[in-house]
């Protein structure tokens, strides 16, 4: 039993049918890829998973119970973090208060009312910040605002937001997309370091395949809405589905 | 950092109380020292701090603060009417109330955000004042408005002994007792009313510093910069707004029943929508977000109105009384458009302009004024050493004195 099962998930947006029967079981402390051409349906079955979609039929299930229709707040409170495709920050805070707000939530809860505690009496919180922000590099800038940051580093900051709260199962959807080469480098090693010193599970979405094949456990591809193939890394490569479903056949060419 | 932004708190808190609790003195040569206008400055300061609670830290436009003002002054009124002449339960009281208003209203308002949420408000408040005017006649008193009379019961006081309509008092301490001490040529008008509202104001703005220093307040900015990301934080933001949307409610009904302590009138007026429309004002022209800003811009809102509305044509034709008939006739016919009856289009004008090069309000104006005399000290210093060393030191200098003033800029 994985951590995460899917089961006969069904989505249809008009006329396209985005997800199309689609079972996937995530074991726990693996990282998991999610691979497949444009429009495969890779984002929408994340956004499923995150409560931003709602499938038209079948079930997610988490630890044993379903996160269908679950506010985006309460998948996160069970354990679900996500890193977005374009980095999400609050721009105008400072790189440490974007790393306490998470550790907020996660040690306080969705709602937590202190009107008279000081920022500055938390200090436990601040030195969580901290640590985490150590561990991807950014400390020597953490009272920066975010908006002065670039594009690899909002990447790592979102990585601190999501780490803070040692979530059970961490979303990365595109981690590498847009970076320059050194970047990409960059962020697969800090997230092999991450997998290897937290028991976190990954589910990686991801169109560059260099980053696929040096982090990826377990591969599933996706293919029209439907899961293609699901096997190791070593087996994907020379899959006659795989190279059909990037590169067409003979006949439909 | 953190520990020196806490010693920079205090050195403004105690800035800000001695500079709240001089207004007698400072506004006495500006000719806004009297009573009733200093009352205003501290009573919508209170409103203004309020408000930015909401607006400058969560990013909310509420477009219907004037009814809290109302629903507060109403209540309190009611209060010194029912219950007792001292403003103390009469005060507790409308807070209470317009916070249980404010919830109400809040809690479907909320539920959009943007320019939804402020035309929601804006409808509530128009709702409110529409009924105060017809159908909640037996309480509001319609368009007479609402005011003590001789027959009040006051159960906790003894009745009126007097023929006259008793004033409120804080334990005896009538409001609008007035101590004039000459000083100078001028006579400083030390009002207890005022310190009421003062002392009252201090406090409130002591409690706002605490909100934005607090992780809540944090939370709040969080939600201005970015809602979505939040709620995929793990917070449940609506809640968080509505305890903003309702404390600041709460502010407003405190200067509402102020009002009425001052002044024991209640009328639909007040919950206008242009009253509504000033607050904003206020907040935008002092600096939302900022702490001391709001503040700023309710003393300045209310000096224009009280000062340049009085500023009649003969007023301004003493003024140029010196230079020659005709030339005093156009300076007349071009200035006197702009104050007086006109105070508005002055008014409009500054805030188009504070709109427009200052987006951070006074308080961005003060901070731009401060950067530029220190960026000139450190330049004539630059200066006064650079003319000892020799030329190929200038780069050096130039460059040692660049990142001192990014620093000086970004604390």
């Amino acid at each position: 039993m994985g951590i995460l099962e899917v089961k006969g998930v069904n989505k249809r947006f008009g006329g396209l049918l985005a997800l199309d029967d689609v079972n996937l079981s995530i074991e726990e402390n693996t990282v998991h890829a999610i691979i497949g051409p444009n429009g495969a349906g890779k984002s929408t079955l994340l956004n499923c998973f995150i409560g931003k979609l709602l499938p038209d039929s079948g079930t997610v299930n988490f630890n044993n119970s379903s996160l269908l229709g679950l506010k985006p707040y309460q998948i996160n409170q069970a354990g679900i973090s996500r890193v977005f495709q374009t980095p999400e920050v609050f721009s105008e805070l400072s790189i440490l208060e974007n790393v306490m707000i998470p550790a907020f939530a996660h040690r306080d809860g969705a709602f937590h009312i202190s009107l008279f505690k000081s920022l500055a009496e938390e200090t436990a919180i601040r030195e969580q910040a901290e640590k985490i922000l150590q561990d991807v590099g950014l400390v020597d800038t953490r009272h920066h605002t975010a908006s002065s940051m670039s594009r690899g580093n909002k990447r790592r900051l979102e990585m601190a937001m999501c780490l803070v709260q040692q979530p059970k199962l961490l979303l990365l959807d595109e981690p590498t997309a847009g970076m320059a080469r050194a970047d990409t480098n960059n962020t697969i090693d800090l997230l092999k370091t991450i997998s290897e010193a937290h028991n976190i599970t990954f589910v990686v979405i991801e169109h560059d395949m260099h980053v696929v094949f040096s982090l990826a456990d377990r591969i599933s591809v996706l293919s029209q809405g439907h899961v293609i193939v699901e096997d190791h890394p070593s087996n994907i490569k020379g899959h006659p589905k795989v190279q059909e479903a990037y590169l067409g056949t003979a006949e439909t060419q | 950092m953190l520990k020196t932004l806490r010693i920079s708190d205090r050195a403004l808190m105690v800035l800000f109380t001695i500079f709240v609790l001089a207004v007698p003195l400072i506004m006495a040569p500006l000719g806004a020292g009297y009573p009733d206008l200093m009352q205003r400055f501290a009573i919508y300061g209170i409103f203004a701090i309020g408000f930015n609670i909401l607006f400058g830290l969560t990013g909310y436009l509420s477009f219907g603060h004037a009814a809290f003002l109302g629903v507060g002054s109403y209540s309190a009124l009611w209060m010194l009417k029912l219950l007792s002449i001292n403003i103390v339960p009469a005060i507790i009281f409308a807070v209470v109330v317009s916070g249980l208003f404010a919830l109400l209203i809040g809690f479907i308002s909320l539920r959009r955000s943007g320019i939804y949420f402020s035309i929601l408000t804006l409808a509530f408040a128009q709702m409110s004042y529409n009924l105060a005017y017809s159908v909640l006649t037996p309480i509001t008193n319609g368009e007479t408005g609402l005011q003590l009379d001789l027959d009040d019961p006051r159960i906790l006081d003894t009745a009126n002994e007097t023929s006259q309509v008793a004033s409120p008092s804080f334990f005896g301490l009538e409001m609008g007792d007035t101590a004039v001490v000459p000083f100078l040529g001028m006579d400083l008008q030390f009002n207890v009313g005022f310190y009421v509202s003062a002392l009252i104001l201090i406090g409130m703005f002591y409690l706002s510093l605490r909100i934005f220093r607090s992780p809540f307040g944090m939370i709040l900015r969080a939600v201005k910069s970015n809602q979505t990301r939040l709620n995929y934080t793990g917070f449940n933001s609506r809640p968080y707004t509505l305890t903003a949307f309702v404390i600041s409610g709460m502010y407003a009904g405190l200067a509402g029943a102020l009002l009425v302590c001052m002044d024991p009138l209640a009328g639909a007026d007040r919950m206008q929508w242009t009253a509504s429309g000033e607050v904003v004002l206020m907040t935008i022209m002092g600096g939302a977000g900022t702490l001391i800003g709001p503040v700023l811009g309710a003393g300045m809102i209310k000096y224009f109105e009280n000062i340049f509305s009085r500023m009649n044509e003969s007023v301004i034709q003493g003024w140029f009384s010196a230079l020659p008939d005709g030339v005093s006739d156009v300076l007349v016919a071009v200035v006197s458009p702009f104050l007086g009856s006109g105070w508005h289009i002055s008014l409009g004008l500054i805030f188009m302009l504070v709109v427009i090069f200052l987006p951070g309000g006074l308080v961005e104006g003060a901070s731009r004024i401060m950067n530029l005399v220190t960026r000139l000290s450190q330049a004539r210093k630059a200066g006064s050493s650079r003319s000892d060393t020799r030329p190929q030191d200038d780069d050096v200098s130039s460059e040692g004195s660049s990142p001192s003033s990014v620093n000086t800029r970004e604390s």
